[in-house]
């Protein structure tokens, strides 16, 4: 593999990935993938499962090398640079993967001595977690709540006091309030100066980067500011209020001019096909064929795109199903 | 389809459950009408696992009453398994078999005639698209089609209620609406559903949520009235202000 000359930019730049390809016995995991990550960002791989975001991170982490491409991190090639590379990052599985035996304490004394420290040495690195983790200190792994497992996991990730954090998936599954104190210990370890690349599910998290890549079977969607890859959203939504959702969906599907619809919590999104109508003839003629089929309490309003219909527009048909098939489909 | 039957499909009245000490769900009150898609909401140890496996006739309750589909949850729970479904993410169909073989497996289990097995399972390959997948091993089939196959084979007997315990985790956002697209129809239908999840953004879908905290309901009605009523703009923010004083430090680990 060659090893591409550094560019002044490089100092900036806390990886780079550049054209990478993973196959797994014939699945394509990542295809042809182009990211940059600048020191001191936090960056978001949004993306259901199958997207890829456990394997770029396997690689970008010098667990498994990439089919072909390259990537660097802090400057060295995610292949060559495999030793430096292990003790400057630091990396959270998806996968819980501390002791369950052990306690709070012991697992951090654990993980700070693999790396030659104490925890006493680092202490001011994890303080900000640490204190939330100190009334647990002698509770096994095993016994801690979804939430706080995650926070142990970070703070051993963290304790060896490394220049790059790589989290896969650190809020799946954990409840809405662990969810939220777990990015608000993110944005102070990201104001402190260290660079995040964080992977998620949920598309909402997405609005908690600075920097997101949007991905979907392995390719990138979208790479940009969430606000600015909203407001790429290229025709005008409406969101449609009714009490009876199922039958206005049924309606709104049967109806000439849609071009999408579907649910979108308490309303339903919807797009009409026409380029040339203004919102108040989309409204009107929306709200009449809803009428024509009986729903008679419909309310029509246009609505800003959020990072979920980004992803929805651009990401094609789901796995499994006819490329063609018309947007916004039933099953 | 049969008929919404009459009176509440879920009443829960001073519902409780204690384990040692500690009580685990604390008089719950709630009803669920025919039809409708209710929201089971609550951080992790607050209660909700407790309290839907006593709605499902697993657990005894140690205090108040409970019925679903017009039977008492203490007294008629082998009643109850007959009338209602059950769809959880981590187990509910078998990789090993194929498509057709889970659908007949259930089929066997609540004892389906062989002309309506027959017919549920053409009417569950067309509606989901997955008559040339039929023989395929479930472990071979997309994880979207399989939420999708497991609801369908949840809703197989035609069961008044139907608990859905985190349904789509990890799912692209399309299928994730197809999924709910399911859910209403069988709400249309008459089925009531009771839905857990960890995406708050998913409890706007169902027309009333309830959000527990440490084993009492703190919150309930339409998500656009909660909103409204707290001032909030989501319905993660409302979660977040009720459940967050309580976090861990009370209810210990879950």
């Amino acid at each position: 593999m060659t090893n591409a000359p550094s560019t002044a930019d490089d100092a900036h730049e806390a990886v780079v990935v550049d054209r990478i390809t993973k196959r797994f016995d014939g699945t394509i995991a990542l295809d042809d993938v182009s990211v940059r990550v600048n020191a001191g960002e936090l960056f978001g791989f949004i993306g259901p499962d199958g997207a890829g975001k456990t394997t770029l991170f396997r690689i970008l982490t010098t667990l498994i090398v990439p089919d072909s491409g390259i990537a660097r991190v802090l400057g060295s090639d995610v292949v060559e640079g495999i030793w430096t590379l292990r003790r400057q990052i630091g990396y959270m599985p998806g996968r819980f993967s501390l002791y369950p035996d052990l306690s709070v304490e012991e697992n951090l004394r654990f993980f700070a001595s693999v790396f030659g420290t104490t925890v006493e040495r680092e202490y001011d690195q994890i303080a900000p977690i640490y204190v939330q983790l100190e009334p647990f200190r002698t509770r096994r792994a095993a016994a801690l709540s979804g939430g706080m497992k995650q926070k142990l996991a970070l703070c051993c990730a963290l304790v060896h006091r490394p220049q790059i954090l790589f989290l896969d998936e650190p809020t799946t599954g954990v409840d809405a309030v662990s969810r939220r104190e777990f990015w608000e210990l993110l944005a102070k370890f990201r104001a402190g100066g260290l660079t995040i690349l964080v992977s998620t599910p949920y598309m909402e998290e997405a609005n908690r980067c600075g920097r997101v890549a949007l991905l979907q079977r392995g390719r990138v969607l979208a790479i940009d500011a969430p606000k600015a890859i909203t407001a790429s959203y290229e025709r005008p939504l409406f969101a449609v209020r009714a009490a009876d959702r199922f039958t206005a969906i049924r309606a709104l599907r049967a109806y000439r001019n849609t071009a999408s619809v579907y649910p979108f919590g308490e309303a339903l999104h919807f797009v009409d096909a026409r380029a040339d109508a203004s919102p108040d003839r989309i409204t009107s003629d929306a709200i009449d064929a809803l009428h024509a089929a009986g729903v008679t309490d419909a309310t029509v309003s246009p609505t800003p795109a959020t990072i979920e219909d980004v992803f929805m527009a651009r990401m094609g048909a789901p796995e499994g199903e006819e490329p063609n098939a018309q947007r916004g489909n039933p099953a | 389809m049969s008929p919404a039957p009459s009176g509440e499909a879920i009443r829960a009245h001073d519902l409780t459950r204690t384990f040692g000490e500690f009580m685990a769900v604390d008089h719950i009150t709630f009803d669920v009408k025919p039809g409708e898609v209710f929201g089971f909401l609550g951080a992790n140890g607050a209660g909700k696992t407790t309290a839907i496996r006593m709605l499902t006739g697993l657990l005894a309750p140690s205090g108040g009453e409970a019925s679903v589909a017009g039977h008492d949850v203490a007294t008629e729970s082998e009643a109850i398994k007959q009338d209602i479904g059950y769809m959880s993410q981590r187990f509910s169909l078998y990789d090993d078999l194929t498509v057709r073989e889970n659908i007949r497996l259930y089929g066997g289990i609540y004892d389906l005639t062989p002309s309506e097995l027959r017919d549920r399972t053409r009417r569950i390959l067309d509606r989901l698209g997955l008559a040339r997948a039929e023989r395929t091993l479930v472990r071979a089939i997309p994880l979207g089609w399989k939420q999708k196959l497991a609801l369908s084979v949840a809703l197989l007997h035609e069961p008044k209620v139907v608990f859905l315990d985190e349904p789509t985790s990890g799912v692209d956002p399309v299928t994730r609406r197809q999924f709910w697209e399911l859910i209403y129809e069988a709400a249309h239908a008459g089925t009531t559903v009771l839905v857990t999840t960890h995406y708050m953004d998913e409890a706007e879908y169902c027309d009333r949520i309830s959000i527990m905290v440490s084993g009492r309901i703190e919150a309930m009605g339409a998500p656009a009235e909660l909103k409204k009523q707290a001032g909030v703009a989501s319905i993660d923010e409302l979660f977040v202000r009720l459940a967050r004083p309580s976090a861990e430090s009370t209810r210990g680990a879950a």
